[in-house]
């Protein structure tokens, strides 16, 4: 590891903010502002790329701002985790700027007065994420969160329409209480502790009585839940992001909540590790998982529709999380990459549907298939890999989470098994659905008056009237995350290995730690994490690689040649 | 750790009438909720210092436990500014909503409505008519009621308002659109498809009614 590249890590934040700062100063001239956006993302994915390089052999890496050490001052964490988060949100929100600026491209227009806008909200709002995803204290975070906010309450309400106002406001109240539900969090923390430092606390919370921490813990999951979408928590979602234009609404669904996700997994893990409240969650993740489905059965509008099995699959990682597990985080952290970049793209494809037909309205739409096969693809395979058909990514971390709660073995996590394979399911059923309506069926099958854009005269009409509606510069970004979505299922090996560490790194706690306060006062209590994460870890050592603890259940086709070695391993990985 | 009682007990009262007007329907009273709670919350972060204490300037002759406490404060400086950015923000949007809509209440999610009337569900309080007129920025001079044109910008829309409805369908759509930045596709695309089939039958108006 080499510590003077990830020294650089918060030009993460800052490239993404200059490069807004400019963007506001090239206001007049379209063309400079989206050079400057583009060019500022692209130089923070390279920088990300870097820096994931860097921490990919292992360990955590802190960087304190202004030089102040670690509890007094603010400081940046660097880990496998927060590393892998930032690479791919940088890369679809890189790819969903292109595809922004191919749709302003193919429209032509001379619209100023939003278009001045977006561009350096855009970078805001990246900057936000990054911010997030790299803060080191609890205050940093809350401030991460509002610059997020603020710059999606601006997309979201871009232009001013009277449909996105009424979304718009719903949105921004339910974020505002989100946000002062966290600081109000962040002060009885502070009463309680005296700081604020994410590594101060998770030495400091473990001493407060235990009905204190467990008020604390529930209060933040409840100001997390209401940004991640959990359940009862989720109305806010499916009647706020589809009014928004199609890039705004597939970087929202792709990244905001999954910072939320982001915070819980990060303080479930550093400051509030245990099982203490394991067993609600699972139950939230449950009725996550089968309200947000039946709730996307039910709508005809595709980015509603995509709406409601994101708050679903939202439940995916709660499960996951619920399940304290080495097995259930990575699976997890696997799945959040995955789950990003999928929904991201089926939302772009979305956009380009309504662009060919019209509406985004299945009612309406037929032929899709035969007019635009690419459109078709496109659509095809994101839509198979988000129900989990199996060679996709998204079969490969639900199995990781399948597979953590069978190892688990208790009513809940069964129960959790079975509700997961239902909602895969339902999924498969509500984009299939899509796919019959949308893709398969004539045009004048269609249940309502079809879309004029999709009765052309002959087959020779409507093709040559795809390259006007779906023009290469919007295709091309959607076609690569699509790519990128297969990359997750070609490199789910090495993928699947490094959230294992990046899992492990964060139960253990000791590298976040030790990359915070240096080695003198992690090694206090080093003894004391070690002996509470030993029952998390999964031992390298044994000759299996982890196979005992990764997939400790006999089945049948287990090979002979393993039930040996394995046999021996289940009661010690189990056993806790 | 000490606290003051009475800032503790306005502390409560602000969260208390600010969660009240945040259930409210009325968005200006949300609003104010909004600003209650967030002073509440303020408090609170000021709370956690503790007892007054001495300006944290160092002095060799001062114990440490004579010192205030910055960090709250700190903190709290950040939460004003923020609250104060989002409050203005919000604001706008209920200004732009009044603008657009004369309304100044939480609208209906219609895809909601949709849905639910596939089920027949009907709710008796959500079907029922409501007082047409219940905002607070309404004066004498708005007595024409709501108009469900949304003039775009005040009143110089407002006076052609019934012709354009009536007369120029594809006026409308421009006063809806181009609020919209996914708009204008449909528009122009209504607009440039009767160049390709011109069989189809050229009706701005299709387009323009779509939402």
């Amino acid at each position: 590891m080499n510590a003077e590249l990830l020294n650089f890590t918060p030009l993460a934040v800052l490239i993404p903010f200059f490069g807004a700062g400019f963007a506001f100063a090239f206001y007049r001239n379209k063309s400079a502002q989206r050079a400057i956006t583009i060019g500022a993302l692209v130089l923070t994915v390279i920088l990300e790329v870097t820096l994931l390089s860097q921490v990919w052999d292992g360990g955590a890496h802190a960087i304190h701002l202004g030089g102040w050490p670690a509890p007094f001052g603010i400081v940046m964490v660097i880990d496998r985790f927060s590393a892998l988060m930032l690479l791919v949100s940088s890369i679809i929100t890189l790819c969903v700027l292109l595809y922004a600026v191919g749709q302003g491209a193919a429209e032509e227009k001379d619209d100023s007065g939003p278009v001045s806008i977006f561009y350096p909200t855009y970078l805001i709002l990246v900057a936000g994420v990054s911010n997030a995803f790299l803060a080191g204290d609890l205050f940093n975070l809350y401030v991460g969160f509002e610059i997020f906010l603020t710059a999606s309450y601006v997309l979201l309400t871009l232009g001013g329409g009277e449909s996105r106002i009424r979304a718009g406001v719903t949105y921004v109240v339910v974020s505002i209480v989100s946000s002062m539900l966290f600081l109000i969090t962040i002060g009885m923390i502070y009463a309680a502790t005296g700081t604020v430092n994410l590594a101060d606390l998770a030495l400091r919370l473990a001493d407060l009585d235990p009905s204190t921490q467990l008020t604390l813990h529930v209060m933040l999951l409840v100001a997390f839940g209401i940004k991640a979408a959990v359940f009862p928590l989720a109305f806010w979602l499916p009647d706020s992001y589809p009014t928004a234009p199609a890039p705004v609404t597939a970087v929202f669904a792709g990244l905001l909540t999954k910072v939320g996700i982001y915070a819980m997994i990060r303080t479930e893990t550093l400051l509030f590790p245990g099982e203490r409240i394991n067993t609600a969650l699972m139950i939230v993740a449950a009725l996550t998982m089968i309200v947000g489905i039946l709730g996307a059965l039910a709508q005809a509008d595709i980015k509603r529709m995509l709406s409601f099995t994101l708050i679903s699959h939202i439940g995916y990682l709660v499960f996951g999380l619920a399940l304290s597990s080495i097995i259930g985080m990575a699976a997890t952290i696997y799945y959040v990459a995955h789950h990003i970049t999928i929904q991201t793209t089926l939302f772009l494809v979305t956009g380009l549907i309504e662009r060919r037909s019209g509406t985004s309205n299945v009612l309406r739409l037929g032929g899709l298939a035969k007019i635009s096969p690419v459109l078709g693809l496109l659509f095809f395979i994101p839509a198979m890999n988000l129900a989990g058909i199996p060679p996709f990514s998204g079969f490969v971390g639900k199995l990781g989470m399948m597979q953590g709660g069978i190892a688990e073995n208790t009513w809940i996590t069964w129960t959790l098994v079975i509700a997961s394979v239902l909602t895969s399911l339902l999924t498969l059923m509500a984009v299939a659905r899509i796919w019959t309506r949308g893709f398969w069926r004539k045009p004048e099958d269609a249940d309502e008056t079809p879309e004029r854009q999709l009765m052309s005269k002959t087959l020779a009409h409507s093709r040559a009237a795809n390259k006007r509606y779906l023009p290469m510069s919007m295709v091309a970004p959607t076609a690569a995350l699509v790519a990128m979505s297969l990359a997750f299922s070609v490199f789910a090996g090495p993928l699947m290995d490094f959230s294992r560490a990046a899992a492990q790194d964060m139960y253990e706690r000791t590298p976040y730690l030790e990359a915070v306060f240096g080695p003198e006062r992690t090694e206090g209590v080093r003894d004391e994490l070690e002996e509470f994460a030993a029952t998390f870890l999964i031992d390298y050592e044994l000759d299996d690689d982890g196979a005992a603890e990764h997939a400790p259940v006999e089945t049948s086709l287990q090979p002979d040649d393993e039930d040996a070695e394995v046999l021996p391993e289940i009661t010690d990985g189990d056993d806790r | 750790m000490t606290v003051n009682l009475t800032l503790l007990v306005l502390m409560g009262t602000l969260f208390a009438i600010g969660i009240y007007l945040l259930l409210e329907r009325s968005l200006t009273r949300v609003l104010l909720g909004i600003i209650l709670i967030s002073n509440g919350v303020n408090l609170l972060l000021l709370h956690t210092a503790g007892r007054a204490g001495l300006a944290p300037i160092y002095d060799p002759d001062i114990g440490a436990q004579e010192y205030l406490d910055p960090l709250p404060q700190a903190l709290l400086l950040t939460a004003i500014v923020i609250a104060f950015a989002l409050v203005s923000f919000m604001l706008a949007l209920i200004y732009r909503s009044w603008v657009l809509a004369r309304q100044d209440e939480l609208a209906d999610d219609e895809e909601d409505r949709r849905v639910a009337s596939y089920a027949k569900v009907h709710d008796t309080e959500e079907d029922a008519e409501l007082a047409t007129e219940t905002t607070e920025f309404a004066d004498d001079t708005d007595s024409s009621g709501p108009q469900l044109l949304n003039p775009r910008r005040g009143s110089d829309a407002e006076d052609v308002a019934g012709a354009v409805e009536e007369t120029h369908p594809d006026h409308r759509d421009v006063t809806i659109g181009a609020g919209r930045a996914d708009g204008p596709p449909h528009r122009e695309i209504s607009d440039a498809d009767p160049t390709e089939d011109p069989e189809d039958g050229p009706d701005p108006s299709e387009g323009g009614q779509r939402r």
